[in-house]
């Protein structure tokens, strides 16, 4: 294969996206011209990054760039994820004064620094994927230019961005200098043949990387900006931050962790593992103080996170695996919380201006206004607990398997007790929609293909749920 | 101590100097300059590497274009500094334990043994006095990291639609003028032909009275 049909998916979506923005110009406010382009693009590189599911793993533009088992099943459920939430935005973004054309740009920019991040074999282009995504999402979040809130929100997610991209930076100047090399491959050699002893520069540059992935995951103590940012930006942007990119730093966490530093696992291995019990008793305790959906759901984000990483933490390729299938499950069963907010955010308030469905009593009575709104979020919550037969079950016990066979049974405990106090806030949402007297009464009405994405997105939830081997065997192909 | 490194530390002090008194100063004009002697000194810095391109461009595109840019946005803004400057007392002992505390604990690291000379890769070599930094920067950049140059293009193009989306606004009570329009205009457009019957007679008429 030729450089340019190995980087096929990025070259093409990059190409598309720029079509799509200058169509963005030509096209009326309301049309969905501009919609049907992005998803249309989207659809092509998920066939694109299909046909590479079963290529060989190989590596080109000198080091840069390169696919594996893992990139490519991770660039497929990406690219599904994304589809999912430009979906569930388009109805969202007619009627209220954010910039459409704009916000599909944006997300696909966004999208394709994802996939680069996923592919990187080299620390130069883990950083500019990282970038090309992060600078999309502050520029998405501030696009409600009137409103205040998502002004603040997107300040302080570009000050603490820029603020982590400089840790990440710092430290990977430090294991560039402990090694001299950028390829990942060449810095894993380089800290094998030096030794633990040898090895101390690369240490501390590992410090900082794990500080910079730690923020941009958002795991505690570096979750600061998660509720702030998904409570001021637009529900749509929330939703985009708090699914796919989380996908894509969890491949970055394995590119710069265990593909170049594999020989410092035993001193990574602790941090992520102080990481993973205060995101978990963090995440899980404070979202049950919280009256805002979009705030519970940052917190719901952040002890997954330590979910996430509890699979990493033993080191072992089970439990790669396992973290890969937290995150991409992760990924929908969130997408299918926010698109029924979405698709509750109809029609306008008293004063006239957009209704948004931010707080949970927003959510009482759902199951008598609309049915299959109730029944999709009523899966993405039991499923998030952890409840048998969803997808969360299935997670969350291979993550705690692999944590246990590692010898950090502690670390389980913590995990599992925690997970008992978050079941509280994820059922008393359910309880709100079935069992609550509506304060609004009217019928919720949705565009068809939504409802239709909705129902496929929860009977995915339970599907994968009971036949996990679908998504697992891909897991498991990519850390063999 | 040979001269290279004394001009070295003179540099950096220099930089440092100037970094913190960028962050300190009260007037904004000053700052901006203090900015402009901090680049300066970086790329003197630059020189001593042998990289004389990144020196170059350093003072052309920083010095030259932004600073100049930047200088006119800030005489042009009257900025009011004290609010800006609020909170520097309050919070100054937490930044300081923090940054002393950060200082301590990477210096207690790199001055022991472990970052020895040894554990590093040899230094790049010195390179022949007619040896071209701009030519093997090009090779390097053109060829090496192509995929990254093309990813930093994009980034590029995105911070471009970013700033647009974010600051461009229509106002429907703006005027345009439409320049085509004006050169196309007939005479019949602009000038009415009356005929006044009575010209004469208002003319003639006394006008002292009535004012």
């Amino acid at each position: 294969m030729d450089s340019l049909s190995i980087a096929a998916p990025e070259v093409f979506l990059l190409t598309a996206t720029c079509i799509v923005l200058v169509a963005s110009l030509f096209t009326k406010a309301n049309s969905h011209t501009v919609y049907w382009l992005s998803q249309a693009s989207l659809v092509v590189t998920l066939l694109f990054a299909f046909g590479q599911t079963r290529a060989e793993p190989v590596v080109a533009y000198v080091g840069a760039y390169g696919i594996d088992n893992m990139s490519s099943t991770l660039k497929v459920w990406l690219i599904v994820v994304a589809i999912g939430v430009l979906l569930y935005s388009r109805d969202y973004l007619t009627g209220r004064r954010i910039a459409r054309g704009e916000y599909f740009v944006l997300a696909l920019f966004a999208i394709s620094g994802m996939m680069i991040m996923v592919s990187s074999k080299h620390l130069l282009s883990v950083y500019l994927g990282l970038e090309l995504l992060a600078l999309s999402q502050y520029a998405m979040v501030a696009l409600a230019r009137d409103d205040a809130d998502a002004s603040e929100a997107a300040m302080k997610y570009f000050v603490l961005g820029a603020l982590a991209s400089g840790m990440l930076l710092y430290g990977m100047s430090m294991v560039y200098g402990a090694t001299g090399s950028l390829e990942l491959s060449g810095i894993r050699d380089a800290v094998v043949v030096g030794g633990a002893e040898g090895s101390v520069p690369a240490r501390f540059g590992l410090t900082f990387l794990i500080v910079g992935i730690a923020f941009k995951l958002g795991a505690v103590p570096f979750h600061m900006w998660v509720p702030d940012v998904y409570e001021g930006a637009p529900t749509p942007v929330a939703m985009f931050i708090a699914t796919a990119p989380k996908i894509a730093a969890f491949a970055m966490l394995i590119r710069l962790l265990v593909d170049a530093l594999p020989a410092l696992n035993s001193d990574w291995q602790a941090m992520l593992a102080i990481l993973a019990a205060l995101s978990v008793v963090v995440g899980n305790l404070v979202a049950i103080a919280q009256t805002n959906i979009k705030r519970m759901l940052a917190y719901s984000t952040i002890s997954n996170v330590g979910f996430l990483l509890l699979g990493i933490v033993g080191a072992t390729p089970e439990g790669y695996s396992a973290a890969m299938f937290y995150a991409i499950t992760y990924a929908f069963t969130t997408l299918a919380a926010f698109g029924v907010l979405l698709a509750l955010s109809r029609g306008t308030r008293e004063d006239g201006s957009p209704f948004d469905a931010v707080m949970l009593d927003d959510l009482a009575g759902l199951a008598r206004r609309n049915g299959l709104l109730a029944a999709v979020m009523m899966l993405a919550m039991i499923s998030l607990a952890g409840v048998p037969p969803m997808v969360g079950f299935y997670a969350k016990l291979a993550v705690l398997r692999a944590v246990v066979d590692a010898g950090y049974t502690w670390l389980a405990l913590i995990a599992v007790a925690m997970s008992v106090a978050g079941a509280f806030y994820y059922l008393r949402v359910i309880k709100l929609m079935y069992f609550d007297e509506p304060v609004v009464t009217t019928e919720i009405d949705t565009a068809g293909d939504v409802s239709a994405g909705l129902a496929i997105n929860g009977l995915a939830v339970v599907v994968l749920g009971i036949f996990p081997s679908f998504i697992m065997a891909a897991c498991l192909a990519a850390f063999a | 101590m040979s001269l290279e490194i004394i001009v070295f530390y003179l540099f950096a002090a220099i930089v440092v100097f100037s970094a913190f008194r960028v962050i300190t100063v009260n007037n904004p004009v000053f700052a901006a300059l203090f900015l402009v002697l901090t680049f300066f000194t970086c790329s003197a810095i630059w020189m001593l590497l042998e990289a004389e391109f990144l020196a170059i461009t350093l003072v052309l595109v920083y010095v030259g274009a932004v600073m100049v840019l930047f200088l006119f946005v800030v005489m042009m803004l009257d900025v009011n500094v004290v609010p800006l400057k609020e909170g520097f007392v309050k919070y100054l002992p937490v930044g300081l334990f923090v940054g002393v505390v950060m200082l301590i604990e990477m210096v207690f690291l790199i001055t022991q043994r472990y970052f020895r000379d040894a554990d590093f890769p040899p230094p790049p070599r010195m390179t022949d006095a007619d040896f071209s930094n701009t030519e093997m920067l090009g090779r390097v950049l053109y060829r090496d990291y192509l995929f990254q140059f093309e990813i930093a293009a994009i980034i590029l193009l995105v911070a471009i639609v970013a700033a647009i989306a974010l600051t461009m606004r229509r106002r429907p009570d703006t005027k345009y003028q439409r320049p085509a329009q004006q050169i196309d205009i007939q005479r019949a457009d602009r000038i009415r032909m009356v005929t006044t019957p009575n010209a004469s007679a208002d003319t003639a008429r006394p006008e002292g009275g009535q004012s």
